[in-house]
């Protein structure tokens, strides 16, 4: 794609480590011996899974680091000059001008009290590049590129008053507003939902192209990086596992932990689908709807049935209603409308009038298990309650029903007194799931259960999910937004757009042709590790957005 | 933000209603009344009962309540028992030289204040920042009488600089005025500047823990950048809390620092009206104060409202 002579290299990292400061005790080594060379206008991808190093070596090249960690090792020669060397003073000259950086949260990486322009014009005209006039106009041109809507009053409005897929568009603005010769992508579309993600992708793509702008795309997803990047360098706990030509990389990945990365994109644990049965549908809904404080309708005459073994996939886009229809199968938040059936006798619309077996045979697991299990119970109190509440077991009861759960999650007997914060993203979500099954459910409903954790932790855990149904006999409803996922795992597919239900049935029959107009664009919208898919999606894009348009929103179930 | 502004006022003007029953009620269950105050000495059940139907004091207190509040409303306070003047002519000089003490010691602290907690943030943990943290401390830990003493003995008695008496009257110039009063202003701004000076340091460095104060370090920003205008915005809801608590006690709490001055302020007749039973001006006084405090943390409400961005745009 461009020239690459040896005069055009920007930055240099060679043998660079990094450690985290601690008093006593070992020091954690988070970046050990990693080297590159980035050349002007080329795109390096730093992928690898949660503590791979990736962000520290992102902003490590603006010579940033975390509270607590330090560079001990290595060179960051950029244009001539170590940037380990360089004073205060220098370093602040660098950063912005010369190596900008693009957050993975907009959301929380843009002061909210200030407005977007303001915000923007900061880089140039604190630096003395720009005066603001021009860093203004400046602004209102990247804003164009950009697509944004609006692009000369776009800037006048402040974070909270814009989508986050513009939000995130803003921040690369925000980034390329002095031009600078450096730009690091750190995680930027991770938060976005799939079909944002490929507007969002496309338009860094464009910019750093049109500017030749070298860049760092850090990311945990091979297929997005497929799109953007010239060279990809695996890592992992710190070390560099691969680093060579993307194409090469992805073709024919030259180690083991490469190839799991790509083949976990291609395949995983299927499930099977249930047997088909006479026996009645152990959840029906008819015609839900729900609404908050009776103004905004949230859920719009929702129906579909799961019947025991199967597993019920509801995608949509944030705000399509996903996790609401959770919360009122849950009776969390109280039906205004149509039916919903358990084992064939109608279930009250509020929790609070729900019989304790009911509440029983419906469980929940979250999203962030950090969130979900108080960090000051240990998990024999955790899982033990509900155990104690449901069957009334005594102590010792419970503690053998706990130990028995944590060995039936792979986890070792001996973490029944630990607590959560002594665990592993994967195996808190193991303790969750634990929790869910303590009540011995018939049905569990998974609130994007894998969207926090790695990708290998995530498959694990799937496929732990479809062990427990071959035993058990479980029937899940499964919530996510990640249609690769899906299609692998889930009999049947409910696929939701603003409350609604706009296409289901057997998972085969929704992901084959003809497809309802919004599943084909969110299934065009899961990246591919094919390098040219992102060019494919973009000339087929504004033709599939006219159907969805067309299509309206009639439910298809 | 309309609504919630409008549910502030209101609240506010409840609250003041409940103050004005407490006050009520405090002054009722005094020992002695208006009219043993009055008749003295000359006291006898007969007479005790005579000036009570006369005051109209042998009505139940719920209706001398409302008549009394009718009153207030209206402007009229009432009469003093010990001057016979009307009482809001007792209190209006009284008032304007709390006012004064008050404001003139704002107008020095809030800004000082302001500043110090912003450099201590800035230079988090260095001499300064530990400095001024140990001096504050000092400051809040030595009671206000000592302070104001302190001053008098070094700045007055040994320099000769200021004088140790603030004994203002009705007819003092301005200016006289500012150096009369300046020992008193300097004791109180010592004592709130500490208040505001750590909170303000205490919530710049919350908000600077946050991803956006990383993102401006990562834009090449200095430091008193970041601080002054990405954290300091963020952080003004709890200091303008603490202001606005200051400020109601440079009105409400200073009749120890105006005894030490022999300053004529609002502090120093509402204790003298308690120990001559002096109620109608007892009953003024109080509900000045309730007004102040109610009105000040009010505006703080307010203005914490509108300091955030979510809430002065809507989408």
């Amino acid at each position: 794609m461009t020239a690459r002579r040896s005069g055009d290299d920007l930055l240099q990292v060679a043998d660079l480590c990094i450690v985290a400061r601690s008093e006593r005790g070992p020091r954690p080594v988070l970046v050990d011996g990693v080297n590159f060379t980035l050349r002007r206008g080329e795109v390096i991808g730093l992928i690898g899974e949660s503590g791979a190093g990736k962000s520290t070596i992102g902003l490590a090249t603006l010579g940033y680091t975390r509270q607590g960690c330090a560079i001990t090792g290595g060179r960051l020669i950029f244009a001539g000059r170590d940037i380990r060397a360089m004073t205060a003073a220098e370093r602040r000259a660098l950063r912005g001008p010369g190596v900008a950086y693009v957050a993975q949260s907009a959301a929380a990486s843009f002061n909210p009290a200030m407005t977007l322009l303001d915000q923007v014009c900061e880089i140039p005209v604190r630096h003395r590049l720009m005066k603001p006039d021009q860093a203004r106009a400046a602004a209102i041109g990247l804003f164009r590129q950009l697509d944004l809507p609006d692009p000369e009053g776009f800037g006048n409005r402040y974070p909270h008053q814009v989508s986050g897929g513009q939000l995130q568009r803003a921040m690369a603005a925000m980034a390329m507003a002095a031009r600078p010769d450096i730009v690091v992508f750190d995680e930027p579309t991770t938060a976005l939902d799939v079909t944002t993600q490929v507007e969002v992708l496309a338009a860094f793509r464009r910019l750093v192209r049109e500017h030749r702008t070298a860049a760092l795309y850090i990311t945990h997803d091979l297929a997005v990086v497929a799109q953007i990047a010239d060279q990809i360098m695996v890592l992992r706990h710190g070390r560099t596992v691969e680093f060579g030509p993307a194409a090469r990389i992805l073709a024919a990945p030259g180690e083991e932990y490469t190839r799991r990365l790509v083949a976990e994109r291609v395949s995983g644990p299927t499930f099977r689908a249930a047997p088909a049965t006479a026996e009645p549908p152990l959840l029906e809904l008819a015609g839900v709807t729900a609404s908050y404080r009776s103004l905004l309708r949230v859920i719009d005459g929702v129906s579909l049935s799961v019947r025991r073994g199967d597993t019920l996939a509801v995608v949509g886009e944030s705000g399509s209603g996903k996790s609401t229809l959770a919360r009122v199968i849950t009776g969390l938040l109280p039906r205004e409308g149509g039916d919903i059936r358990f084992h064939g006798a109608s279930l009250p619309p509020a929790l609070a009038a729900r019989s304790r077996d009911q509440k029983r045979r419906i469980q929940m697991i979250y999203q962030m298990p950090d969130v979900a299990l108080n960090p000051n119970q240990t998990l024999l109190e955790i899982i033990g309650r509900p155990v104690q509440f449901y069957f009334g077991h005594r102590r010792a009861q419970v503690r053998a029903r706990v130990a028995e759960l944590l060995r039936l999650m792979d986890l070792p007997d001996q973490f029944i007194d630990r607590r959560p914060g002594e665990l592993s993203g994967g195996q808190k979500q193991r303790v969750g799931i634990a929790r869910a099954l303590a009540a011995e459910p018939d049905l569990i409903i998974c609130d994007e259960i894998t969207s926090a954790l790695d990708q290998l932790v995530g498959e694990e855990i799937l496929r732990l999910l479809r062990r427990l149904q071959d035993e058990l006999g479980l029937a899940y409803l499964f919530i996510t937004h990640d249609l690769g996922t899906v299609r692998r795992i889930a009999n049947k597919v409910a696929v939701m757009l603003k409350g609604r239900l706009v296409a289901g049935g057997e998972t085969a029959t929704v992901f084959a042709p003809p497809y309802h107009p919004y599943t084909a664009l969110l299934l065009s919208s899961v990246p591919e590790m094919r390098g040219d898919w992102l060019d494919e999606v973009l000339q087929t894009r504004a033709e599939t957005l006219r159907a969805v348009q067309q299509a309206g929103m009639a439910p298809a179930l | 933000m309309l609504r919630l502004i409008a549910q502030r006022l209101g609240l506010g003007a409840l609250t003041l209603l409940a103050a004005s029953v407490l006050i009520f009620a405090g002054t009722e269950i005094l020992p002695g009344d208006l009219a043993s105050a009055i008749l003295q000495n000359n006291a006898t059940p007969e007479s005790l009962a005579e000036m009570r139907r006369e005051l109209g004091l042998d009505r139940p207190a719920p209706v001398r309540y409302v008549e009394w509040l009718g009153h207030v409303a209206t402007g009229d306070l009432g009469r003093s028992l010990a001057s016979q003047r009307p009482v809001a002519r007792e209190i209006a000089p009284r008032l304007r030289n709390t006012l004064f003490l008050a404001g003139y010691a704002a107008v020095v602290a809030v800004p000082v204040a302001l500043a110090l907690g912003l450099m201590a943030a800035i230079w988090q943990g260095g001499v300064y920042d530990r400095a001024i943290n140990f001096v504050t401390l000092l400051t809040i830990a030595i009671p206000e009488y000592l302070v104001g003493y302190i001053l008098i003995k070094y700045l007055s008695v040994r320099l000769g600089w200021l004088p140790s008496l603030a004994n203002v009257t009705p007819d003092t110039p301005l200016a006289t005025r500012f150096v009369l009063t300046l020992l008193p202003a300097l004791t109180l701004v010592l004592v709130v500047i500490a208040h505001m000076m750590r909170m303000t340091r205490a919530s710049v460095l919350q908000i600077m823990a946050s991803p956006y104060i990383e993102m401006a370090f990562l834009k090449g920003l200095p430091k008193w950048r970041v601080v002054v205008r990405h954290a300091f915005p963020n952080a003004l809801a709890p200091i303008i809390n603490v202001i606005a608590l200051d400020l109601a006690y440079l009105i409400v709490g200073v009749v120890v620092v105006e005894a030490v001055f022999v300053y004529p302020g609002l502090g120093q007749l509402l204790v003298d009206a308690v120990s001559k039973h002096d109620v109608p001006v007892v009953q003024a006084c109080g509900l000045i104060f309730a007004a102040a405090f109610i009105l000040l943390n009010m505006t703080a409400d307010v203005l914490a409202i509108m300091s955030n961005p979510r809430l002065r745009h809507p989408r």
